[in-house]
């Protein structure tokens, strides 16, 4: 029959439109709109009615692995003084896609050496693309994503180059928006920690049992 | 893939056979394929379509082999990839031409598919294709000074040749650009061209091709014919993008689309970057499927590196369960958008959107983004699956997608406003969608059953079940219902993936910041959500690609849109423009 497809259309338009009163008379006393609650079951596989939500009052969760501009972790020590964790090797500049990070090293002035803690930082946010790839490669856990989104501002010619005191966040800050990588970190460091005092255990319990057969060892060269 | 390679030195032999003083075997290390003599090309790929059955002209493209070390042997090779619309591996011909008055036949007479993409070959490089019909700028405009993909030429804001730059680090001597090089430094300009004076010209050429064109399509003109430019700003055109029609009342007579507002000279831009920065800017062609556009681009790198940089079998499940995923989320928002296209204004789209979202979280779960994901990596993936995320994926591709697919059909299939908008108009037959190079979608909704998925299968499709879905009319009612056939499809492929996924390592070894990549060529291609998405590199041994092509579906989808055009109502044009789904960042790049 000729518009029998209109009506099966229709008919599906009505629904999702019955739906979303549905959902609502199911949620009453409870507040689907406005809490978390709700708002995760919007996003979840059984949503009807209703999908959107209202921004700037309702805001989406993001998962733990939503990367937004970059910040530089900071430990604190127990007198509370702030050490970056950054030892500004410079490979997150390097792999940067967009080259929007630059670093400033600076060396020892007695021994030339260069210091790890760099003088300063900087990331062009309106160039960064967001990519990850300075978290994904700094061996130093130093570089990590953001979760703040909202960073609009009303002049992008000064405000937009961040800076190292800008950039910098404690590693708390890190721990609170991703503990799961945060805590496999952790691990992994305390399990680096552990052997490698292990090995200086073993090096110093070697060392004490030297002494005993010293000229023994002194003869080994001899060969 | 077994068939492919057994097939190939056969037909090697055949060639070189055949044309035993014009084609030899590229010789150089990590290269295959023919090098043809310029002179007999036409006659070698004639007998390729008509002998040997390579009726597909998949990809053509140039390559500037350019050094200014002195005694440098410089030249241009433009190279071709040839296929079999009925499966199997490519054959590669090539062509040198020196860089000054570079000349080369155009096959465009041959394979219509060439069209456009040696127009791009020559407004990027500088390649003379003769006896192309239409020879204009495509991307760049008219007039522009240079050939912007020739090693040579510097862009404005032009820094060094390849990243990393040096004053990153350890200086740290920051600036913004702009700053150092403002607007009228380090740019090149035609002679007699006033910047700050700038006004769009008319488009001469443009409108003596529409008017050719016109001619073309009927001799005895007596009605006024109309120019009417729909686009770069309006809403049926998907993005900045542009058609001039030529109008014999509502009748479109001729149709020439311009494009390139968009262009960024990706190409450029990969070929400044390291191996490892492509990923992220890869996500940024068709951005609507990032995750298949990683997966292209990983391959093509992956076959040059080799054993070293085979992913694991999770890894390889993972890719493709993210791929299947794009794919729906794809031709969901394809469909609604069709729909918007055919008067339906954003109901249906917005039902499609609901679904895609969804697919859209786990994305973002997983990889950390919601379109630009960034995900893979040569020899894997860049994490494995968050907590949680498999079970939603599961509970999706089992529960709520099926149903909601079935919901659409039921909708929108048999309307029969979208049926008599959509049945018989744009049709485009298996001899000309083969012959114009049309991939996806596009090929298959004419009765051309070829998935690249199938026909020379990469990762580990063979070892799933599906259909390769396939329509005969090759009308826009076609190409709607194709969208909905693949998503089924998918979803069963999906099904198989998550049921084998295993467990283990997600990366062949590190993932180290910095790839070796050692030097020669490759095509790495896949089955895109809008056809076959391909990147054609080039390595010389060093830490950035020295060619970096990408072989864009719906860019060369497009150049079937005339012919889908004319004859009919310009009503129509917007509906064929929303069937062949296209992506502005992905035609222009
Ligand atoms: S943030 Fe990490 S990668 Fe970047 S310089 Fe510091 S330590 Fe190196
Ligand atoms: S997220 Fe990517 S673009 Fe942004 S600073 Fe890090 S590496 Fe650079």
């Amino acid at each position: 029959m000729y518009g029998l497809g209109i009506l099966k259309g229709m008919w599906v338009t009505l629904t999702h439109f019955i739906d979303s009163y549905v959902e609502d008379i199911k949620w009453l006393g409870r507040n689907r709109y406005y809490s978390k609650e709700g708002i995760q079951h919007r996003r979840s596989k059984d949503t009807k009615g209703i999908f959107t939500v209202q921004y700037p009052e309702e805001k989406l969760p993001v998962p733990e692995e939503f990367r937004f501009v970059p910040f530089l972790v900071y430990d604190v020590d127990e007198e509370g003084n702030k050490h970056d964790r950054c030892t500004s090797c410079g490979i997150c500049a390097k792999v940067c896609p967009p080259q929007c990070i630059w670093i400033v090293r600076t060396e020892d002035p007695v021994t030339k050496r260069p210091v790890p803690e760099p003088v300063d930082f900087f990331i062009d946010v309106d160039i960064c693309m967001n990519c990850g790839y300075c978290a994904e490669y700094c061996p130093f856990d130093a570089i990590k994503m953001d979760h703040d989104y909202e960073m609009a501002s009303f002049d992008r010619h000064a405000e937009h180059i961040f800076n190292k005191e800008k950039l910098s966040k404690p590693a708390s800050y890190y721990a609170g928006i991703r503990p799961t990588n945060y805590n496999r970190e952790e691990t992994l460091k305390a399990e680096e920690a552990a052997k490698k005092a292990a090995a200086a255990a073993a090096k110093a319990a070697a060392a004490a049992a030297k002494p005993a057969d010293g000229p023994a060892a002194g003869s080994t060269p001899a060969q | 893939m077994t068939e492919a390679t057994t097939a190939a030195p056969v037909e090697k032999s055949e060639l070189e056979k055949r044309f035993p003083d014009a084609v030899k075997a590229d010789a150089r290390p990590g290269y295959a394929g023919f090098l043809v003599d310029t002179s007999k090309l036409i006659e070698v790929a004639t007998a390729l379509r008509d002998e040997m059955g390579y009726d597909y002209l998949s990809s053509v493209t140039a390559v500037d082999y350019y050094s200014d070390a002195p005694n440098a042997e410089n030249f241009i090779e433009v190279v071709y990839h040839f296929y079999k619309s009925t499966g199997g591996g490519a054959l590669e011909l090539k062509v040198q031409t020196p860089r000054e008055n570079s000349t080369v036949p155009s096959l465009t007479p041959l394979y219509a598919g060439a069209d456009f993409q040696e127009r791009e070959a020559y407004d990027l490089y500088g390649v003379n294709f003769e006896g192309h019909p239409d020879q204009r700028r495509i991307l760049m405009w008219e007039g522009f000074a240079g050939y912007p993909m020739r090693k040579d030429w510097k862009e404005a804001y032009f820094e060094e040749e390849v990243k990393p730059f040096k004053n990153r680090w350890p200086e740290g001597q920051v600036y913004r650009i702009e700053d150092r090089n403002p607007f009228n430094k380090n740019n090149a300009y035609p002679q007699g061209f006033d910047p700050t004076g700038f006004k769009e010209t008319d488009d001469p050429k443009l409108y003596e091709v529409l008017e050719r064109a016109a001619r073309e399509y009927s001799e005895d003109i007596d009605t006024e014919q109309v120019v009417v430019n729909l686009g770069p700003q309006h809403p049926s055109t998907h993005g900045v993008f542009r058609m001039a029609v030529r109008l014999d009342g509502e009748t479109i007579v001729a149709l020439k689309p311009v494009m390139g507002y968009l262009h960024r000279n990706h190409e450029k831009i990969g070929e400044r970057n390291t191996w490892t920065m492509n990923m992220p800017f890869t996500d940024r062609l068709d951005y609507l499927s990032s995750m298949s556009n990683n997966f292209g681009y990983a391959l093509a790198v992956e076959k040059l590196m080799g054993d070293k940089a085979a992913p694991p079998e999770r890894a390889e499940y993972i890719r493709v369960i993210m791929a299947e995923l794009t794919r729906i989320s794809n031709h969901l928002w394809a469909i609604g958008f069709l729909l918007n296209d055919l008067g339906a204004f954003f109901t249906p789209a917005l039902y499609a959107i609901v679904e895609r979202e969804l697919i859209l979280d786990i994305f973002e779960a997983t990889t950390g983004s919601r379109m630009m994901c960034n995900y893979f990596r040569f020899g894997g993936v860049a994490r494995d699956l968050p907590e949680g995320v498999l079970e939603k994926i599961k509970s999706l591709v089992t529960e709520r997608l099926p149903r909601k697919i079935d919901e659409l059909d039921i909708y929108l299939s048999e309307n029969e406003l979208v049926r008599s908008r959509s049945e018989g108009i744009g049709v485009i037959t298996p001899e000309e969608a083969i012959a114009f190079s049309t991939a996806g979608p596009v090929l298959r909704a004419s009765g051309v059953p070829y998935d690249v998925r199938r026909a020379d299968p990469y990762s580990i499709y063979d070892r799933f079940k599906f259909d390769v879905t396939v329509r005969q009319h090759g009308d826009v009612y076609d190409r709607y219902m194709i969208r909905i056939d693949e998503m089924r499809q998918s979803l069963q492929i999906l099904n198989q993936a998550l049921k084998d996924l295993p467990g283990g390592e997600i990366m062949n070894g590190k993932n180290p910041y910095q790839v070796r990549v050692p030097a020669g060529e490759s095509y790495g291609r896949v089955e895109g959500p809008k056809g076959e998405l391909g990147f054609y590199i080039v390595s010389n041994g060093k830490g950035n690609p020295a060619r970096y092509h990408v072989r864009a579906p719906s860019f060369i989808n497009l150049t079937v849109l005339e012919k889908m055009c004319v004859g009919q109502k310009v009503a129509d044009v917007v509906v064929n423009l929303g069937s062949i789904d296209i992506v502005l960042g992905e035609v222009d790049r």
